[in-house]
């Protein structure tokens, strides 16, 4: 298996040049006198997360120098050295040096190697300065003992992290003899809560070992944040024996030099695998987590900033271009950049569609094992992105498709035996982009849609086919209410609800559905939904024969107005009184010159509509109800209109205006000072 | 009436006859036969709800939903003032692709597909009337029948068809 390394390059670098500045501020604290064991456990941290890195990524230069910086700092830590000025001054030197590689490594160039040469010399000739002037005072008692007793009890989320408990535990097998006993820290849940993913397990250590303390705390340096660790001496005895030397390569090499190690495991995708170059935590680091309701907000201000953008645009070309060339360079440049503020906004609403289809595997062996069958799920394009709310709202209409395929598509085992088919079903959801849509397959090698019963069907149910309709119009039939082939109802699906709903549903989102299907081989529904949705609270309206939109966030209140209420200035100008306030009211009816008479006033419905700060009366027929709507273009084939912000595709499939609320408050303006 | 069949066709024949042949779309409006250079033409459906646009000159019939797509629909037949303009289920609307943008054109029906060689196109003639010669590249004949060969792309964006903004226009 090959993995492209150079991909995680990038947080590799972004998190040496995070460490080594690290190291350098964690230098500069060094106090000569007083006890620095912490402060050298964080440089020696650094040094060896940049070296175990390099290793890894194959910068054999960074590697090989910050090894040498690495033992520097190990023998500072275990107190065989003490610190001195002229210590920290070279490690400073070393960092900066460290810091040049991973420049020229990064970038390709080379790194003054004379230096390199040298500050590797002063680093080797330092560790051989005489024994500690400051004994003892780093991570704990230096001397060896005849083991260790450890208490390991890793966090929950321990996997998420890539680390893998059992290879510190092997590795502490090879340090001596190992006995290990497991405990149960906080218990285990039943095993329909168990979460594969979670660690629930402790583990109670007695290791029997030369080795010192270092040794095997560093086999726990990747997990300590991650655990409950505690390591005491098995005997306080055989104080008297030597020291134990402690440059501990062949000893307890770190543990990205491994070579199995060294293939990456991608992301958080490969759990159990051991540290997963902390590079993807870090390219995890670099995401943040913001509620969906700040995004909305945002999304909202950014739709009311293209309509304003619009109607400036327009009011921009009513103007002459000699004398406002700068004003209309503004206009346009306003334009562009509203069009790309736009999309990186609607770009944060989207999401892998493996948010949904990670449901399905489950539901698949659930309902394969209930219906006795074997049915294995094929996913295909998790990673295709779209819009958040259509993900919300695919759910369903997919389980239930999913459904029906396990459910009517896929024979039982013994008929597709019979057939000539493999004993497993399979089915596919695919998720692809296409031509600016994504297109969704749910794809099954089952039995295929049978033609004959369907038109047995629809007859008996008095719908009116031709024999020799296409294909497609027949498939077409499953879609209508009431309509189920299955020759018996199960509690899984069969009942005749379902395929109009699912059907209802994607035709909200402005998707369609496709059938395509051949008897004895399968079938496939072809969902496609459109991939940028720019949604809208609206409220869907009446007026004469036609369905408008008023986007809900300009409502301020609707109501049946009396005849008192309304007042009649000269001919065509009208006003309501509504508590106190006098606002003008606008006939939709009129305003259109939709064919036909209007109603007058007091029969009809107001909607009363604010927008930069002033309020108007809709006068309307009929409110039709409250949706979601998606903003589809009118300029992408057509032009802008002067009263509508855009266009949306109701249920039915018919194309509904959206009102522009604030051209129309502007317009009532107008009228009323004219 | 699925095109892209018709489309593919005669993309192969347009190769096989060599440079100089071009392929039209042939449709009526009232007595007239007119031409549309086949590759504009996206596709041919029938004629069915349209959401009318206020405050719009009568020829722009309104919107459709195109597969999620908002398009404009004209009225030919309207826009060239002719007596009929009835909505019955023969009436056709030819789905054009021009200048980027997506159009449905209403006209009284499609007839075929014809193979010109430039030497049966002649130029046009200096006209008036609604369909100005500026919008007629030629007049096509073949075996008595003379077809009004149209610049549809320059039609459609033209000013008078108020189908762009006028902002966008140069």
């Amino acid at each position: 298996m090959s993995i492209d390394l150079a991909r995680f390059h990038q947080a590799f670098f972004d998190e040496s040049f995070e460490r080594a500045d690290a190291m350098e501020q964690a230098l500069l604290r060094l106090d000569v006198q007083a006890d620095n064991g912490e402060v050298i456990h964080d440089i020696f941290r650094a040094a060896h997360s940049i070296k175990g890195g390099a290793a890894t990524f194959g910068f054999a230069a960074v590697a090989g120098f910050t090894h040498h910086l690495e033992t520097l700092l190990d023998s500072v830590r275990s107190g065989q050295r003490g610190v001195d000025a002229a210590l920290v001054e070279l490690m400073l030197r070393a960092a900066d040096h460290v810091r040049g590689l991973l420049v020229a490594a990064r970038d390709g160039g080379a790194c003054d190697e004379v230096l390199g040469a040298s500050l590797q010399a002063s680093l080797q000739a330092a560790l051989n300065v005489g024994p500690a002037t400051v004994a003892a005072q780093a991570a704990g008692p230096a001397q060896a003992t005849t083991g260790w007793t450890i208490r390991f009890v890793p966090r929950p989320d321990l996997f998420r992290s890539g680390n893998d408990p059992l290879r510190i535990l092997r590795e502490l097998a090879e340090l001596g003899t190992l006995h290990s006993e497991l405990e149960f820290a906080d218990g285990i849940p039943g095993f329909g809560a168990l979460d594969a993913e979670s660690c629930y397990l402790g583990w109670n250590l007695r290791l029997e070992t030369l080795a010192s303390e270092i040794e095997v705390r560093e086999l726990f340096a990747w997990v300590e944040d991650e655990c409950e660790l505690r390591i005491e001496p098995l005997a306080v005895a055989a104080a008297a024996v030597e020291p134990v030397a402690v440059v501990s390569e062949s000893a307890t090499p770190p543990a990205p030099a491994h070579g199995e190690d060294k293939v990456v495991p991608i992301g958080v995708a490969a759990p159990a695998r051991p540290q997963p170059q902390r590079s993807a935590a870090a390219a995890l680091e670099s995401s943040i987590r913001v509620s969906t309701n700040k995004i909305d907000g945002l999304i909202n201000l950014v739709g009311e900033l293209v309509i304003t953008q619009a109607s400036l645009s327009q009011y921009a070309q009513g103007l002459d271009p000699l004398g406002h060339e700068r004003l209309l360079s503004a206009v346009q440049q306003l334009e562009h950049t509203t069009r790309r503020l736009q999309e990186s906004v609607m770009s944060t609403r989207m999401l892998p569609i493996d948010a949904v289809f990670s449901r399905f595997p489950r539901m698949v062996h659930d309902l394969a094992t209930k219906l006795g069958k074997q049915v294995r799920l094929q996913t295909v394009g998790e990673g295709t992105e779209l819009d958040k709310s259509v993900i919300e709202r695919i759910g369903d209409p997919l389980t239930h498709l999913l459904r029906n395929a396990i459910d009517h598509g896929i024979e039982s085992t013994d008929d597709r035996v019979a057939a000539g088919k493999p004993a497993q079903g399979t089915v596919t959801l695919r998720a692809a982009h296409q031509a600016g849509q994504i297109v969704i397959d749910i794809a099954d090698d089952g039995r295929g849609l049978s033609r004959a019963r369907i038109l047995e069907k629809a007859r008996s149910n008095g719908i009116a086919v031709a024999d020799n309709a296409s294909d497609a119009d027949v498939w077409n039939l499953i879609f209508a209410p009431g309509f189920s082939t299955a020759s018996e109802v199960t509690d899984v699906s069969g009942r005749g609800v379902g395929m109009d709903v699912v059907k209802r549903n994607i035709l909200s989102l402005g998707g369609q559905v496709e059938l395509s299907s051949t008897e004895g081989q399968g079938a496939t529904v072809r969902i496609r939904l459109p991939l940028t949705l720019a949604i809208v609270d609206g409220m869907s309206v009446a007026v004469g024969e036609d369905t408008y939109i008023v986007p809900l966030s300009s409502v301020v209140e609707c109501l049946q107005p009396t005849v008192s209420q309304i007042k009649r200035i000269g001919v065509d100008a009208m006003l309501v009184a509504v508590r106190s306030e006098y606002l003008p009211l606008l006939d939709l009816h009129t305003l259109f010159g939709l064919p036909g008479a209007g109603r007058d006033a007091h029969e009809s419905i107001l909607v009363i509509v604010e927008a930069e700060g002033r309020k108007v009366a809709l006068q309307l027929d009929e409110l039709l109800g409250q949706q979601q709507v998606v903003i589809k273009s009118l300029e992408a084939n057509y032009r802008r209109l002067p009263l509508f912000s855009g266009a949306t595709i109701l249920g039915d499939g018919r194309v509904a205006l959206i009102l522009d609320i604030v051209e129309l408050v502007r317009g009532a303006g107008r009228a009323m000072a004219a | 009436m699925s095109l892209p069949q018709a489309s593919a066709s005669a993309n192969s024949n347009a190769a096989n006859a060599g440079e100089g042949v071009r392929e039209f779309l042939t449709f009526t409006l009232g007595s007239e036969e007119y031409g549309v250079d086949i590759l504009k033409v996206q596709e041919i459906r029938g004629y069915d709800t349209v959401t009318r646009i206020p405050d719009t000159p009568d020829f722009i019939k309104g919107v459709i939903n195109l597969r999620g797509t908002i398009v404009p629909v004209v009225d030919m037949r309207l826009k060239f003032k002719l007596a009929q303009a009835q909505y019955d289920v023969f009436t056709v609307m030819i789905i054009l692709t021009v200048a980027q943008r997506v159009v449905g054109m209403v006209v009284d029906g499609v007839s075929d597909v014809l193979q010109l060689p430039a030497e049966r196109i002649c130029p046009a003639p200096e006209l008036g009337g609604q369909l100005g010669s500026r919008f007629i590249t030629g007049i096509g004949t073949l075996d008595q029948r003379m077809l009004i060969l149209v610049d549809i792309e320059k039609l459609m964006s033209s000013q008078e068809m108020a189908l762009v903004d006028a902002a966008a226009l140069h």
